[in-house]
């Protein structure tokens, strides 16, 4: 009895300083956002006394849905995209050679870690209306000279794909790597063409990562702010900065505070999922280690 | 029959998709141009107005001094949660800690942003390097927490039962068998908590206080309001740092990998 009382107290001693860290300055913030929806605001930019239902009654603005079906959308196409290119990927780099395939996920990796400014930056540069590929567009007669590569939805679609494709190649091909490509052979013995093999053999093998993929892209995409804020224009705002204008322009906290209270709630629902995924963790450890 | 090509297609292409933004920006910052349509002369200018811009050195001494604060404080906090989790796995405790833990790895920045600047706003903290540093320790805790986790799964506690099987007490068993073991997880958590805290800009840009520049607020604002030929220079040096360390550390860890 003695020695199971030690036990527990030692599992609380090493799980204290993570588990209190977390609770007070993730978990009590967490919460503070769906508290502070119902404060008012002062004319000063901070948090008033009482309580109030005026952040909610102007989330109704007409505007809102908008910028949220919006923010959905782009989301949406940007995990589609990804995955659809992350997948031949994923079985590529699991059946060639391990010297090749160092190589390619080394060439994976590096834009991973490489700074996430830098890596927007030089789409803007590229997509710029004295840029190159502007210019190359216009050349071969594929653009006319006054359209705008930048600063619509389609620039923002394209820059996110760019910046969350490791996130969805990197699972992918974890999941690939421990695939038994037998499989697909036998399949074919069976009769059946390469296609029909892929589908019906590969992708129900490496589901996990492809859920893990889904994930890692969905969530993130849902709260972006900085690329709409970059290569965006007024027409593409996405959720994330509306929450950005009403802290750094308007400096209404409690209205901030709204907005993400309903950017958490749409997370929630794919989170849920994640959670329940979390028994397979090998595949999210196997991502981390790929990282490193 | 012959196996499909499209696999290896679609890789390279998205190779090339990655790159070629970086090689247009990186041969942009030799291009003497104010803009990059057009190549005037191979020149250096641009990195030797760098040297003289005082506010990114001050911008990039604090980014350091956050960054080493921050590793170092999450790689304790992070090493002792993954321990925990690891030993008493399936407890009630561990699975409400997993939890805590796995979440902020998956959060969109911004959430993480706007609620730890309404807590310091409500609590009154002045705004600065240390709310910063404060929240960077909290974003990183789970990535090392994962990283040493992920070693803990192929680790030996057989070896921890010989050590006290042969006398040693707790204390020399964490300081002579376990930590060393464990080093390379830490060392590694600790590599990425350092990138990703050099790199934040999110999560910095919302607790961030007059005064508390950092490196990634400096070059948002340099995209936004100004200086496209400077960024380009600044971007190719992070581009050439961050490239080498991450082939190098590729390299050797692939290698420790094969010998192993």
């Amino acid at each position: 009895m003695k020695a199971a009382n030690r036990i527990r107290v030692f599992e609380w001693l090493v799980t204290l300083p993570s588990f209190a860290w977390l609770l007070i300055l993730f978990i009590i913030p967490a919460l503070l956002v769906f508290a502070i929806t119902f404060k008012p605001s002062t004319p000063f930019g901070g948090i008033g006394e009482g309580w109030t239902l005026d952040t909610l009654r102007t989330l109704s603005n007409p505007n809102y849905p908008a910028i949220i079906w919006r923010t959905i959308w782009l989301s949406v196409a940007t995990t589609a995209l990804c995955i659809l290119l992350a997948t031949p990927m994923g079985y590529y780099m699991a059946r060639i050679s391990p010297a090749r395939r160092s190589l390619v996920l080394l060439l994976v990796i590096l834009p991973f870690w490489t700074s996430f400014l830098v890596r927007i930056f030089a789409w803007k540069v590229l997509l710029h209306p004295e840029g190159m590929l502007k210019q190359l567009l216009v050349f071969i007669g594929l653009c006319a000279p006054d359209t705008s590569l930048l600063y619509n939805a389609g620039a923002v679609l394209l820059v996110m794909v760019y910046t969350e494709l490791p996130f969805a190649i990197l699972p992918i091909y974890a999941a690939s790597e421990k695939f038994d490509f037998r499989l697909i052979e036998a399949a074919k013995d069976l009769g059946a063409t390469s296609f029909r093999a892929f589908r019906s053999v590969f992708l129900p093998g490496i589901r996990v990562g492809l859920l893990t993929a889904f994930l890692m892209v969905f969530i993130p995409s849902l709260g972006s702010y900085v690329i709409p804020d970059i290569v965006g224009g007024p027409t593409s705002e996405m959720i994330g900065n509306k929450i950005a204008q009403r802290t750094f322009v308007d400096r209404n906290l409690p209205h901030a505070a709204g907005l993400s209270a309903l950017l958490t709630l749409t997370v929630l629902v794919p989170m849920v999922v994640i959670i329940s995924l979390r028994r397979t963790g090998a595949v999210n450890r196997a991502l981390i280690e790929e990282g490193v | 029959m012959r196996p499909s090509r499209v696999p290896m297609v679609v890789t390279w292409l998205v190779i090339a998709f990655f790159y070629i933004p970086i090689v247009i920006l990186v041969a942009n910052s030799f291009n003497s141009s104010r803009f990059g349509g057009s190549w005037e002369s191979t020149s250096l200018k641009w990195y030797i107005r760098l040297m003289g811009e005082s506010d990114i050195w001050n911008a990039l001494t604090n980014t350091l001094i956050i960054a080493t604060i921050a590793t170092l404080a999450s790689m304790i906090l992070g090493t002792t949660a993954a321990f925990a989790l690891h030993r008493f796995a399936g407890s009630r405790l561990q699975r409400l800690h997993y939890s805590v833990i796995y979440t902020p790895l998956v959060l969109p920045e911004i959430l993480m942003g706007l609620s730890m600047l309404l807590f310091f706003v409500e609590l009154k903290v002045q705004l600065g390097l240390v709310t910063i540093t404060i929240a960077h320790i909290t974003f990183c805790v789970s990535y090392v927490a994962m990283t040493v986790l992920a070693r803990l799964q192929d680790f030996d506690f057989t070896i921890v039962e010989a050590s006290q099987d042969l006398g040693a007490g707790w204390w020399t068993t964490f300081w002579r068998v376990l930590l060393p073991m464990l080093a390379p997880g830490i060392l590694a958590g600790g590599l990425l908590a350092f990138t990703l805290s050099i790199d934040d800009f999110v999560i910095s840009f919302f607790v961030a206080g007059p005064g508390s520049t950092t490196l990634p607020i400096k070059i948002y604002s340099m995209i936004k309001y100004g200086a496209p030929p400077l960024i380009n220079a600044l971007s190719t040096i992070l581009l050439v740092v961050t490239f080498l360390a991450v082939t190098i550390s590729h390299y050797l860890t692939h290698r420790g990998r094969q010998t192993a």
